[in-house]
């Protein structure tokens, strides 16, 4: 060794793997505007398709007359659901086991369905002719209000299942009723709450919002006739998904299928599902053997794609003086719309709702579903969350606050009575999940000590009695939130999308030089994969991150792989990510020995290489490895240096973390002020800190719109109100609150490299932080629930209506 | 969101505009910065047959002060009037109430003109205009003539000015030196339209309002200049008592709409909350 030789500290600072806070490969090209999205692809000779769409949100279509249309110069043709039986595809599968109409077959069930899409030379000729289809309809009674789904005499929305008593997850009681879901002892937890010396019962509403990705839906659909291969360039958060589902819908070969995903502009579970612009992308690019191009606007986003939440939840505990939890129940009405389109395992039509036990050891559980159908756009897809995560952390951390204000205890102390202890994991839960690993306590506690959390409830009394005194008419709330999350979907045992397994995968290759080019099953929608993928690579293999290519999105070179949603991209590809770099670790270690002329139990690895123990003189770079991999490989040893895996997770993860929300409120105006929020995120291992915190900070403002404005709302005619970014609300950085991040690290004991995923955690914590702030800010006033969304007129509402207006 | 078909126009000088309106009546429109034109015609809810582009007209822009006014070309940007010394020093409140209008990129394109002619009750120049009682200058084929902007508005967004007519400019009274000024808007976020904003105008003399003059923006199918308010105001002390019965006649002429910034009842006292916000402010800013 000389002084020129890198010291262990520099070669391993050179990897830039695990826990480096690299910075994102991919930010060149997207902070250069060079990014390579949907809407930036143009080929040869092709056509634009728009969508007709239903003003109505609950009518017959007795008429539909294109021939205006048709007559103007540039249209080619217009397709309605007439011409989509001939191949089949008026209607197609949902994920959650219904089907849903392409274009309007006979009816339409929610304003700006899709009724025909007219295919045309370009964008605004195309926009012109949406104008000259004529279409007849006779509106029906609406039905907007879930609660009323099931009356008696509700409209029938859904005639084509008519007579059907059992739905794909069960029998049906209504014909506006999909399915019920039931989990836990309602036995038990019925004699839970006999023997209660407390109880308490809220109807807690999650309401409908959307994902809104700033990009919005879109593909471009190309057939070859004379190959007979159909490529698909779309927003997809999950390629081979829809590679297999295309096959399957249209007999066309699945090895002639190409599906691309190019750049993707956010995804947040809005691009999981197939929606008729695809099909009829397809349909018409068959017809016309042109390629076809659909770009939705942002209203078409915001009022048709997948929506998310409309969870009604009505939750119950059962607990003892002390505080200790004994029983919960929970049930939910769930508001699909008018066709069950939400984006699940295929066999949970509730998702993970029943993570509802929460971060609390509570000993009995029941939890009961109904999903029914509304004319409203269908949907639920999780919104960056695990399946139904956000809606379950949101009931029980409300419901937890209810109870310590009906108890008179501090909610901290509530929630640090109840906890899952860390010796308890892996712990199983009442409603059947088996928590891999957690330390609530130190979490918690480490969040109160930060932000200082009993001094803040001493300034907060302070500022109710000079309230009180009519010194100030500002109000101050502490929003605490301790959340269990699960992710990571999932174990083949209980989890599948319409029967493909959600594993997933990588295949990484070193080159001779010592570079590697590395493709995964996953799909990047701002994640950061890029940089990521190529870290975790980087530790495990001793290759330089940047000197590793990551590729995704392309189901031509990609393995086959589930895609990016419900954070499961670490859970299950980063750990197939790295079984597969040690696969390549384990051959270079073999090819080492030969070159060293040792056996390979004599060798041990060190940072990017391997060396003789006792002897670390004695050392191959995984560089030289790689060329003598392909050059000079052991005798008998086939040459080369790369390998795939498939990873089946052997269960969830269980990411969690401990959030606080300190807003003041002007009472008069109804607006709130954040005046800190802190979020503490366990992800177990860190991959990149500086992604998780931009993760972090991203869910957050999302968690932040959702509890204080952003909202779909419908008029009582099922008009869509305010689809837009005029009324949605999205924060733009004047109103996002500064965020303080930080973390305890439990690994993860069943993933290859202890990660957890984090992606969706801010989101799913976030939303019961700011809501339990807005509800504790007025718990001195008698309030006990104020329902969601926050948004300055209704936290107004609430506090003329506990008679603080004097 | 893809517009129609249309003819574009971009004439050099307000004769050349004014002809073209002329030639195409209601099937003309006129291009300021186009915040509200250009999305109203992607949504469909506009189809001009002709859009004439002001931003060739050199003799729209600029401000100047001409004989104890403020004469501010109707092209010229809000970013222009916040960057203005002149407004700085003899109407503060422009500035104050550009600085509310959106973000700062919409500001570089939207204009003082497009603003206050296009009879949209979300728009916060109305207001204001009414309140420092300005007047708009406009040019048709028969000549000029100015409209005060109390006089403007009728309806959302139906006003005073006929299709063949261009507002050039906003000529606006200098207020007394030491006056008191202050707009206050609630609105959801950035580039949101008011929930409510109260502009106020006030000179005080001796502890007690010697003039005073309140308009509201976007809780009517108009602006609404508080007369009733004003007089109320005048001569008091702005006790809590006189403030009470202002704040009360100001919110008995708001006839906001139900929406998603809230019912019309908040909006309403929101009304009234922003006008005592913005009394106490221009109390605390008036010398004497």
């Amino acid at each position: 060794m000389n002084d020129m030789t890198p010291t262990r500290e520099q070669r391993e600072a050179a990897l830039e793997g695990m826990g480096c806070k690299r910075k994102r490969v991919e930010d060149v090209r997207f902070t250069q505007g060079k990014g390579n999205y949907v809407d930036d692809l143009k080929l040869p000779g092709m056509l634009f398709g728009d969508f007709v769409r239903s003003p109505y949100a609950h009518a017959k279509v007795t008429k539909i007359d294109a021939s205006k249309a048709l007559e103007l110069p540039g249209v080619i043709a217009v397709l309605t659901a007439e011409d989509l039986k001939g191949v089949n595809l008026a209607w197609m599968p949902t994920l959650a086991g219904d089907v849903q109409m392409v274009l309007a077959d006979g009816k339409v069930l929610y304003q700006n369905q899709e009724v025909a899409f007219v295919i045309a030379e370009d964008r605004y000729i195309a926009d012109d002719a949406i104008q000259l289809v004529e279409v007849e309809y006779e509106e029906l009674p609406v039905l907007v209000d879930p609660f009323k789904s099931m009356d008696p005499d509700a409209p029938v929305l859904r005639p084509d299942l008519e007579g059907k008593t059992e739905g794909a997850h069960g029998p049906r009681k209504h014909h506006n009723h999909i399915f019920t879901w039931e989990v836990g002892d309602a036995e038990e937890t019925d004699r839970a709450f006999k023997d209660a010396d407390v109880t308490i019962k809220e109807l807690i509403s999650y309401h409908r919002t959307h994902p809104s990705p700033l990009e919005t839906c879109q593909c471009v659909a190309s057939m070859d006739k004379v190959t007979g291969e159909l490529t698909v360039w779309g927003t997809f958060q999950a390629p081979h998904v829809i590679r297999t589902v295309a096959s399957l819908l249209s007999t066309i070969p699945e090895h002639k299928i190409h599906v691309i995903a190019p750049d993707i502009g956010g995804g947040f579970g809005n691009k999981v599902g197939a929606y008729p612009g695809y099909i009829c992308s397809i349909v018409a690019s068959i017809v016309t053997g042109r390629p076809v191009k659909w770009v939705e606007d942002r209203m078409e986003n915001l009022s048709t794609t997948s929506f998310a939440r409309d969870y009604h939840m009505t939750a119950e505990i059962a607990a003892k003086n002390d505080g200790t939890v004994t029983g919960l129940k929970v049930h939910v009405l769930a508001d699909h719309g008018g066709f069950d389109a939400c984006a699940d395992p295929s066999k949970w039509p509730a998702g993970f709702f029943n993570i509802v036990t929460g971060s609390y050891d509570f000993p009995t559980a029941h939890l009961a579903v109904d999903g029914v159908y509304t004319n409203k756009a269908p949907g639920g897809v999780a919104y960056r969350c695990s399946f139904r995560v956000t809606e379950a952390a949101y009931c029980i951390e409300r419901a937890m606050d209810i109870l310590a204000q009906k108890l008179g205890m501090d909610p901290a102390d509530l929630r640090m009575k109840n906890f899952v202890k860390p010796e308890q994991f892996p712990y199983h839960s009442a409603l059947g999940w088996e928590y891999d690993s957690g330390d609530y306590h130190t979490a918690m506690q480490k969040a109160m000590d930060t932000i200082g959390y009993r001094q803040l409830r001493e300034e907060q009394k302070a500022k109710q009695e000079a309230f009180k005194r009519g010194e100030t008419r500002e109000i101050m709330g502490i929003g605490i939130s301790f959340f269990t999350e699960i992710v990571g979907a999932g174990p083949s045992k209980n989890c599948d999308i319409l029967g493909v397994a959600m594993f997933d995968s990588a295949e990484i290759r070193v080159h001779p030089t010592g570079s590697v080019i590395s493709r995964m099953g996953t799909k990047s929608q701002g994640q950061g994969h890029e940089t990521t993928w190529a870290q975790i690579i980087a530790t495990e293999i001793g290759i330089p991150a940047a000197d590793i290519m990551v590729e995704e999105g392309n189901t031509d070179t990609a393995p086959y792989g589930l895609g990016t949603y419900g954070s499961r991209s670490t859970p299950v590809a980063g750990a197939a990510i790295a079984l597969a770099a040690r696969k390549i670790r384990n051959k270079a270690q073999m090819i080492a020995a030969h070159m060293l002329e040792v056996s390979e139990y004599d060798l041990e690895w060190d940072v990017d290489g391997f060396q003789v123990k006792g002897n670390p003189e004695l050392r191959k770079s995984m560089k030289e490895i790689a060329w003598a991999a392909y050059n000079a490989p052991p005798p008998g040893m086939e040459p080369g240096l790369e390998a795939v895996s498939y990873y089946d997770p052997p269960n969830m993860t269980y990411p969690f973390g401990a959030y606080f929300c300190v807003m003041d409120i002007d009472v008069d105006t109804g607006v709130s002020k954040i005046r800190r929020f802190y979020a503490l995120d366990d992800c177990g291992t860190r991959i990149n800190p500086m992604i998780i915190e931009g993760q972090v900070h991203g869910g957050l403002t999302e968690g932040f719109a959702i509890a204080m404005g952003q909202e779909i709302r419908y008029d009582e005619m099922g008009n869509v109100m305010g689809a837009s970014f005029m009324d949605f609300f999205l924060p733009t950085a004047v109103e996002t609150p500064h965020w303080e991040t930080d973390y305890t690290v439990t690994p993860s004991p069943h993933h290859p490299i202890g990660a957890k995923g984090v992606g969706e955690s801010p989101n799913v914590g976030s939303v019961p932080a700011f809501s339990n702030a807005v509800n504790d800010a007025f718990g001195f006033l008698g309030n006990t629930h104020i329902q969601m969304p926050h948004d300055a007129w209704r936290v107004w509402q609430a506090a003329k209506d506990l008679g603080a207006h004097g | 969101m893809i517009p129609g078909e249309f003819t574009y126009h971009r004439p050099s000088t307000v004769a050349e505009a004014v002809a073209i309106l002329a030639s195409h009546g209601d099937e003309a429109r006129p291009l300021a910065g186009g915040h509200s034109i250009i999305p109203m015609m992607k949504l469909r809810m506009a189809a001009p047959e002709h859009l004439i582009d002001l931003s060739g007209v050199a003799d729209l822009k600029g401000i100047r002060e001409e004989g104890g006014a403020i004469v501010i070309g109707a092209m010229t940007t809000q970013h222009e009037l916040i960057a203005s010394d002149l407004l700085a020093s003899k109407l503060p409140i422009i500035r104050e109430t550009s600085l509310l209008i959106a973000d700062p990129q919409i500001r570089y394109l939207g204009t003082i003109g497009g603003n206050v002619a296009n009879g949209d009750p979300g728009n916060d120049m109305p207001a204001l205009m009414q309140c420092l009682n300005a007047s708009y200058k406009v040019v048709g084929p028969n000549g000029e003539r100015e409209i005060a902007a109390r006089d403007f508005y009728e309806a959302a967004y139906f006003t005073a000015l006929a299709p063949e007519e261009l507002v050039t400019a906003v000529v606006i009274p200098v207020p007394p030196a030491g006056h008191g000024f202050a707009y206050e808007k609630l609105k959801r976020k950035v580039g949101d339209y008011a929930t409510a904003a109260a502009a106020v105008v006030l000179t005080m003399s001796g502890g007690s309002v010697s003039s005073c003059s309140v308009a509201l923006t976007n809780v009517g199918d108009t602006p609404l200049y508080a007369a009733e308010a004003c007089d109320i105001l005048t001569g008091s002390t702005l006790d809590a008592d006189t403030v009470n019965r202002a704040v009360a006649a100001a919110e008995a002429i708001t006839r906001p709409a139900s929406d998603g910034r809230g019912p019309a009842e908040y909006r309403t006292k929101m009304a009234g909350v922003m006008l005592r916000r913005a009394l106490a402010r221009a109390a605390e800013r008036a010398n004497g």
